[in-house]
């Protein structure tokens, strides 16, 4: 692949990587990770390489300030920094560019700071070791500054506090101030915000965007969201397998796609699709998703989200149905332990909360973690008791049902989970898995429970020779399909999926979603669906109710929510998709 | 922090009831008359045996004698063993020189155990990682009896660095020997668990963030991987100081240590109840001390823990 920069005549590149290669070392020999890689950076520039999990991004970035964990190791190629050849450098050499240079934004903010010392002290000791300041003093109020500068503001009262008296996004933002506090020339953020919800995501990122522009700092971004990608940098990197499929100017990227990896990024991505769908809808007063003319080809098949919204649209019934859920009033209060000695306070995690979904229909609860969505779930699934408030299931209220009637309930209302990993048993195998609850309702026989076992694997497009195997021999997304599969099983009314896509890559998420339109099409099935993005639930939902601490701030029609929201609160969510401001060939 | 430290030992009472009236019973049940065993083959005197069974109250039933030995504790009094020597005076004697030979054990343990894992887990796979693995897992396996009479053949007898046997008094120098020999099993256990924990500790992504600030390796070992696998390592030797003193029996028999442990022995032998009963209450008083001082310490390494309180 040729060099996809322009380089301005006169600068020379910051960062300049040819035919990198690295490999892991195993028992069979070397595994090689990236293959052949090229990318070149200006000073100043910001360049994203986007790319889904195992496509070697990540070990790209790590491979430049050889962090590379301990059997990885460069093969090939050289990495040129600011005039030095980083590949050749011995570990006592890495460690003045280290922190020094080029500063280093981890991905999940909960596990990157130790948790036994002081935020304070984990500042202090990167202002040491980089040799910015000395003496306890200078060192100290040097730490506040960086903390201050990176959005804390009692910075010096916190600095005496660890860190699992942060938040996630204070976490962050300690983070990025540790890697910025030297002024390096180069920043590498390695998914800094895919742990964070998307406003503090975007809160985060803006700042980020701010102090780097000011300090002069370039940064190399790793995300395997596209539509981040494009919002946040000028240049593009596309990683599959090891090698990068495409590159260059982000929006070029974006609105022209040529390699078919690329296209199915762009057509698989929430925020794009999420967009696209805005735009047009907003185009025609009907607003009429069919009159989208967009034709799916045939490297995006299965895997489109605009396709997918499409069908759920087309198949919307034209009456009004009766209800599945009514929600009123539904209140949750925790006890919790307080502070101080033996006092003990009140958590509200929903707050008279009230809706109703209409039989056959989707709707979503949206909103950041904390704001109390799951907990409704789990109220709505009688896995959690209400503290007060009523929940009717096809006109019958669910609070007094006991044994056998509860059963009954369990029978039309199946969950499906977040994590495919944990909601699996190990230990069983995937027909055992899927007959589980088969057997628990007693329905059918030995044969019977099979055959349907079977049905059911061809509905989720699984193939059928999985029935013998074990979760740990399933990718993500199959067993997000075997978990869907068995919410399936006993023919349910009701399907409530708890971040049910949130935990898969784009391209995993977008099949699992398609797949959840098509079967509620087939069997005419009421979706409750919890996420924390947005982006999705343009894609999948009818209606949308948008909570936030405990209570429903906004309830309405997907359409509305988002071509008129009404509260403060939804803009911020709306605004924080990533993506606005491109403009896509749709 | 100072009620919860109340709320602790009161917790203890109970446990300390369960524990005397059990063993008093089960020494109690034990086959046998205890005071016909002292007079050996030789009959004894009716008269004579009559009067020490009262004065030992072994004529009364099981329920009173172990109201009479508790009342008396609560008076100060832990009765007298079958030679006439008062129980506190045994105590007093031997369990001094018992704990100076565990402090010593833990000292060993934990200085050798942290020193040795930290490197084989740093090195994981090469040479001195092996051998620590293999070494430790011999001395795992090794009843602490063999490797008692090793110790003694080889440091004792062909080297002459150390006494076999102890002399009264139990000075420290006297102590080192069977001190490495009591600690060596924990030792080998220690070095295992500090090693794993090092290893996981390494792995983990504030690890590499450290390097990623720019950090040497000097500095990252000890503060940032050491010290945080040190948190399971510390639990497990502090409870392990209890272990040691119990354990400490067979290497007092085979070293002739004046410690708790061969006493202790010759009293379960002689089915002196109240001797046996004030040992195991001491015993029991320092396992929940060393609990005790366990948790706490918990809270000193660990600050998730210490602001849950």
């Amino acid at each position: 692949m040729s060099d996809p920069t322009p380089r301005p005549a006169g600068t020379t590149p910051l960062l300049e990587i040819k035919n990198l290669e690295v490999g892991f070392q195993s028992t069979n020999g070397i595994v090689p990770a990236v293959r052949g890689v090229d990318l070149t950076l200006m000073p100043g520039q910001t360049l994203a390489i986007v790319g889904e999990s195992g496509s070697g991004k990540s070990t790209t970035a790590h491979a430049i300030i050889n962090l590379l964990p301990g059997a990885g190791r460069i093969t090939g190629g050289t990495i040129m920094f600011d005039g030095k050849e980083l590949s050749s450098y011995s570990e006592k050499q890495m460690e003045d560019i280290r922190g020094r240079e080029i500063g280093f934004v981890p991905q999940d903010p909960m596990s990157n700071l130790n948790p036994v010392w002081s935020v304070g002290f984990q500042v202090e000791e990167t202002i040491r070791a980089n040799g910015i300041a000395s003496g306890r003093k200078e060192v100290r109020a040097h730490a506040i500054q960086v903390l201050k500068e990176a959005g804390l503001s009692d910075a010096d009262k916190r600095l005496k506090q660890f860190p699992h008296q942060f938040s996630g996004g204070m976490r962050q933002r300690v983070l990025i101030g540790i890697g910025l506090s030297s002024r390096p020339k180069l920043l590498i953020a390695d998914e800094p915000t895919s742990a964070l919800d998307v406003t503090v995501q975007r809160r985060i990122l803006d700042h980020l965007e701010t102090l780097t522009r000011d300090i002069g700092t370039a940064v190399l971004f790793i995300t395997h969201d596209l539509g981040l990608a494009a919002e946040r940098a000028e240049q593009l990197v596309v990683m599959y397998k090891g090698r990068i499929v495409e590159a260059g100017p982000s929006k070029e990227i974006l609105q022209n796609p040529v390699h078919p990896y690329t296209q199915r990024l762009v057509a698989a991505a929430p925020s794009l699709a999420s967009r696209r769908i805005q735009s047009a809808t907003a185009e025609s007063a009907t607003h009429a998703l069919g009159d989208l003319e967009y034709a799916p080809t045939k490297v995006t098949e299965g895997l489109d989200l605009i396709a997918a919204a499409e069908e759920r649209v087309e198949h919307r019934p034209a009456a009004k149905r009766p209800d599945a859920i009514v929600v009123k009033d539904l209140t949750k209060v925790y006890k919790i332990r307080g502070q101080g000695k033996g006092s003990s306070g009140e958590l509200i995690a929903a707050d008279k909360v009230s809706f109703s979904v209409e039989k056959g229909t989707t709707t979503a609860l949206v909103g950041e973690s904390g704001s109390g969505k799951s907990t409704v779930a789990k109220m709505i699934l009688r896995l959690e008791n209400p503290t007060s408030g009523s929940i009717l299931i096809d006109g019958t209220d669910v609070a007094p049902l006991k044994g056998k009637e509860l059963l009954g309930l369990r029978r039309r209302m199946q969950p499906v989970f977040q994590d495919p990993y944990g909601s699996l048993d190990p230990l069983r195998n995937i027909g055992n898995t899927i007959a589980e609850p088969l057997q628990v309702h007693n329905v059918g026989d030995r044969t019977a429970r099979r055959d349907r076992v079977l049905e059911l694997l061809d509905q989720v497009s699984l193939p059928q020779s999985l029935i013998t195997r074990y979760p740990n021999e399933l990718s993500g997304g199959q067993r997000q399909r075997v978990a869907i599969a068995r919410a399936l099983a006993l023919k349910p009314d009701i399907v409530v999926l708890d971040e049910a896509v949130s935990a898969l890559d784009v391209l995993v998420q977008a099949q699992i979603l398609q797949l959840l339109a098509e079967l509620q099409n087939e069997l005419e099935l009421t979706y409750l669906f919890i996420t924390h993005d947005l982006a999705v639930v343009r894609v999948i939902a009818d209606n949308v109710c948008v909570m936030q601490q405990g209570r429903i701030v906004e309830a309405a029609s997907t359409d509305a929510v988002f071509d008129n929201p009404k509260e403060q609160y939804t803009r911020e969510l709306l605004n924080a998709i990533p993506g606005a401001g491109i403009t896509l060939g749709v | 922090m100072a009620g919860y430290i109340l709320r602790r030992l009161l917790q203890a009472i109970p446990v300390l009831l369960g524990t005397t009236f059990l063993i008093y019973f089960m020494v109690f049940a034990m086959p046998g008359d205890p005071l016909l065993a002292l007079f050996g083959d030789k009959t004894p005197n009716p008269a004579l045996l009559e009067r020490l069974r009262q004065e030992y109250n072994l004529d009364q039933p099981f329920i009173v004698q172990y109201f009479l030995y508790l009342g008396g504790i609560f008076r100060g009094d832990f009765g007298t063993s079958f030679s006439g020597e008062a129980v506190s005076d045994i105590l007093a004697r031997t369990f001094p020189v018992t704990i100076r030979l565990a402090i010593l054990a833990l000292i060993i343990e934990f200085v050798g155990g942290v020193l040795i894992g930290l490197y084989s887990g740093l090195r994981k796979g090469k040479l001195f990682d092996g051998t620590a693995l293999i070494v430790s897992l011999v001395f795992i396996s090794l009843p602490i009896f063999v490797i008692a009479f090793v110790g003694q053949y080889v440091f004792g007898i062909q080297l002459g660095w150390a006494r076999t046997t102890v002399s009264s008094g139990a000075p420290i120098q006297d102590l080192i020997l069977p001190a490495f020999v009591l600690a060596s099993i924990s030792l080998a256990q220690l070095i295992r668990l500090t090693r794993a924990s090092v290893i996981e500790t390494a792995g983990l992504d504030f690890v590499r963030t450290a390097y990623g600030k720019g950090l040497s390796r000097r500095r990252i070992i000890p503060v940032h991987i050491l010290r945080n696998s040190l948190i399971p390592v510390v639990t497990y030797a502090a409870t392990d100081f209890g272990v040691l003193l119990v354990g400490a029996t067979v290497t007092e028999g085979i070293f002739n240590v004046p410690g708790v442990g061969r006493t202790l022995y010759q009293a379960i032998i002689r089915g002196e109840g109240p001797t046996v009963v004030s040992f195991v209450t001491v015993m029991v008083l320092i396992y929940l001390v060393v609990n005790l001082v366990v948790d706490l310490l918990y809270g000193l390494l660990d600050p998730r823990i210490r602001y849950v309180k």
